[in-house]
């Protein structure tokens, strides 16, 4: 028994790190150097200023592709969001929220007395607007690659620790390597773009296919593209996205500067709000609650040790 | 405990009334209260309660949880993130029971092991032992069925394996295969009867509950010298309140790790992918089970071969299954008369060996069976060609700069070639799942049988309070 605790501890911990594979040769996602607020222990909170920036960033950059289906225009002004004020605890009387919401001219999912369907502005009860009436549109218009939905990205990334999905979103948006790109003409005539590489083991060079850019942190095999040595392919592999947020993309409301990798972060934290919206519920009532468990544990102990006091056990 | 004079006293009219007519008071008091209960169970001893807490858990927030899903393939993942944002508290109530799968099972391998410890399935216990693994499998049944309702990418494709397993049997494989499903492939058909089935099962769980708790009390708790009760008196304490407390305590210590899951980390536990909404067209890089189904998803992997008229598949769901049957056997299969490992030198040694194993096929579960765990020599380069007479050959390189040169000299010269990587041989998880199953089975079938007849017990104790008093065991017990 006493060798097989610390083995059991130790295997047993080996054992679920690794139960949550990673796929692919893809890069491992980092946080960026200041970290995420929301990851601290033992009460993270979001950076609000930063989640809305992040919303401006969704608004005018991704939502042209990205819908965020599960999520309502209310959601940003309910408790927690981004614009939520203790004036409106009705997010449906919130004035920003509302603001926002009837910018957006969405198709009526009512139809009107005449049973027609109509574009309306939209309303706090709506849902986000999608960018595509249906996913085969959304394929059509995007070289047959599928923007997906960003309403739970950040949890559908990494291994499920606090910030593994922010840290995928953050690292990917800055990841691009479109300083490193260099054109040539193919043989057929055609501009072919490469990158060379000369990190390490990996030297070579790096052929991107056209409509797809070469990201370090995309899940994917590059060794049909490399013509270096395969056992040192790089890491990563090709998406449909071209880089997005360039430098001052978007002018920034408060003034921030808006460099690639700020609004990377912005919409990071944006995107880690929208996966989870309660999650500031959650981490302001874990350290009450693990406060009580931890007093009633040591209550119990002290009664355990005064009931059994006379037992020899 | 049979045999156990009942100490229960109606005081009050009513208590008198109902006594003799339905002594359910009398029962609670007897089994819950005044049950003779070993005095030297150690924290091990705590999981049967811990696991009563799990089951209750599990039931009330899977009941309310269950008036907000939608069990529709179109609205399922849908529903479930709704209950996450929109139902009050339901972001609580969803990471609970989440978790709480999670929590169920830990605690009842930790029960098991120590069933296995301290020799708990030997007489008179084989019935106890037997509801006991009919409880773990109506339990994977359940969280196989669970996983599935939020109807993401896991869900759906892990269904599709499992499912499938079944076809591998032959004649009315394919029959039980579609009736699962309901149809000919995983749908919407099968996700209403998953969730039907899903809230049957945990009630079923609860009367076996019942049966092993009766079972139980019928020949009272085994403890960790395996010598059964001699004198009440000097061996036993009264339930209440030696063990309440004690349970208790451990209960209390149990929900702060539960707590740090579901407050700290609710998604580490489950697979990222099961955020993305299920796809039939797309298939996941890699489809594995949750944690706790691991070990048995290598041993069903670990059969690469084929024996006979039987091939890979089918014996892989054999072993697969067997290693469930095979616990069900266990009380025949060991014939040591000596029920505590304690006493058992050379078997505590493999029981050891054992549970290491348990955790390591976990990690082959997990796994990639083709990745190597230990590489032995560098991968090498490997150029095909056909030259431009059209002869066909191979040549290896152990660097790239000669491969390279050498492909472009067979392409400049007419012909064509291509290069591949040569994996060197390597110790895979394939190879450790296929070491690891054979001792999982040699345990049951092998080391347990001949090492009853083999092996000299050392230094059992006379009875529990001998044993108490002499401090003279080897130490087994955790930090008390």
């Amino acid at each position: 028994m006493k060798l097989f605790r610390p083995l059991l501890l130790g295997l047993g911990a080996i054992a679920l790190g690794l139960s949550a594979h990673a796929a692919g040769g893809a890069k491992h996602a980092h946080a960026p150097e200041k970290g995420w607020s929301f990851a601290k222990v033992p009460a993270g909170k979001l950076d609000k200023e930063s989640v809305q920036r992040g919303f401006q960033v969704y608004q005018e950059v991704c939502s042209s592709c990205h819908g965020m289906k599960l999520l309502s225009y209310r959601n940003l002004g309910e408790k927690g969001g981004p614009f939520y004020s203790d004036e409106y605890k009705n997010a449906n009387d919130n004035p920003l929220v509302k603001a926002i919401a009837a910018e957006i001219e969405i198709l009526d999912p009512t139809p009107d007395e005449n049973g027609d369907l109509v574009y309306r502005p939209a309303i706090p009860a709506d849902q986000f607007r999608s960018p595509y009436p249906n996913d085969n549109a959304a394929k059509a218009a995007n070289g047959g690659a599928l923007p997906p939905d960003l309403s739970v990205i950040t949890k559908a990334r990494g291994h499920g620790a606090e910030g593994d999905g922010a840290s995928y979103i953050y690292s990917l948006m800055t990841g691009y390597k479109d300083d490193k790109i260099k054109t040539k003409t193919g043989d057929d005539g055609l501009n072919v773009n490469y990158i060379e590489f000369d990190d390490g083991d990996t030297v070579g060079t790096l052929t991107q296919p056209t409509g797809l850019y070469y990201n370090p942190y995309f899940a994917g095999d590059t060794t049909p593209q490399w013509d270096g040595d395969p056992r040192h392919a790089p890491y990563g592999g090709f998406l449909a996205m071209a880089p997005q947020l360039l430098d001052g993309r978007v002018e920034y409301i408060d003034g921030t500067e808006a460099t690639t990798s700020q609004m990377a972060y912005d919409v990071a934290n944006f995107l880690q709000w929208a996966g989870d919206p309660k999650q500031g519920q959650r981490k302001s009532l874990a350290l009450p609650v693990m406060l009580y468990l931890v007093l009633l544990a040591i209550l119990l102990w002290f009664s355990y040790k005064r009931i059994w006091r006379d037992v020899a056990h | 405990m049979s045999g156990h004079e009942s100490t229960y006293e109606p005081k009050t009219g009513i208590e008198k009334w109902l006594d003799s007519r339905l002594p359910i008071v009398r029962l609670a008091h007897d089994s819950f209260v005044d049950f003779p209960t070993p005095k030297n169970l150690n924290y091990w001893y705590t999981f049967g309660g811990i696991l009563a807490i799990c089951l209750a858990v599990q039931i009330i927030t899977g009941v309310v949880l269950a008036m907000h899903y939608t069990a529709d393939i179109d609205q399922a993942f849908g529903s479930v993130e709704r209950i996450m944002r929109d139902v009050p508290y339901g972001w609580l109530i969803r990471n609970i029971h989440m978790v709480g799968a999670s929590m169920f099972f830990l605690a009842v391998y930790v029960h098991m092991f120590r069933g296995l410890y301290y020799g708990s399935y030997k007489a008179p216990r084989e019935v106890l032992w037997l509801l006991g693994c009919i409880i773990y499998l109506l339990m994977m049944a359940t969280a196989f069925l669970g996983y599935m309702l939020p109807w993401g990418q896991m869900s759906l494709h892990g269904a599709n394996v499992i499912i499938n397993l079944f076809g591998a049997i032959p004649l009315v494989g394919e029959p039980i295969q579609s009736w699962l499903m309901g149809g000919p492939s995983v749908g919407n058909q099968t996700l209403q009867r998953f969730f039907s089935l899903h809230y049957l099962l945990p009630f079923m769980i609860a009367g076996v509950v019942i049966l092993h708790i009766w079972a139980l009390h019928v020949p009272g708790n085994n403890n960790p010298t395996g010598i059964e009760v001699q004198d009440v008196k000097k061996d036993t304490v009264p339930f209440h309140p030696y063990y309440t407390v004690k349970d208790g305590f451990a209960i209390v210590v149990f929900m702060i790790i539960f707590a740090v899951f579901v407050f700290y980390a609710p998604n580490v536990l489950g697979h990222a992918d099961n955020y993305i909404e299920a796809n039939p067209l797309v298939t996941p890089a890699h489809i594995v089970p949750e944690w706790y189904l691991l070990p048995f998803y290598a041993i069903l992997r670990a059969i690469t071969f084929n024996i006979g008229p039987m091939d890979a598949k089918l014996l892989g769901v054999i072993a697969m299954f067997g290693s469930i049957a095979v616990l069900f056997l266990l009380p025949w299969l060991d014939t040591s008369k000596v029920k505590s490992m304690r006493y058992r030198p050379v078997a505590k040694q493999f029981f050891m060996g054992f549970v290491v194993a348990c955790l390591l096929l976990g990690w082959c579960g997990a796994s990639n069976p083709d990745d190597p765990i230990i590489s032995m020599g560098e991968d090498k380069l490997l150029v095909s060609y056909t030259d431009s007479a059209g002869l066909e050959g191979q040549r290896t390189f152990e660097d790239y700069a000669p491969a390279a040169q050498f492909r472009d000299e067979q392409v400049a010269a007419g012909g064509v070639a291509s290069m591949a990587i040569e994996k060197a041989p390597a110790f895979t998880f394939k190879v450790l799942s296929q070491i690891l199953t054979a001792y999982y089975f040699a345990f049951f079938l092998l080391i347990l049988p001949v090492l009853g007849l083999r092996e000299r017990p050392k230094g059992e104790p006379d009875s529990i309070h001998q044993s108490i008093l002499g401090h003279d065991a080897p130490a087994a017990a955790p930090a008390e």
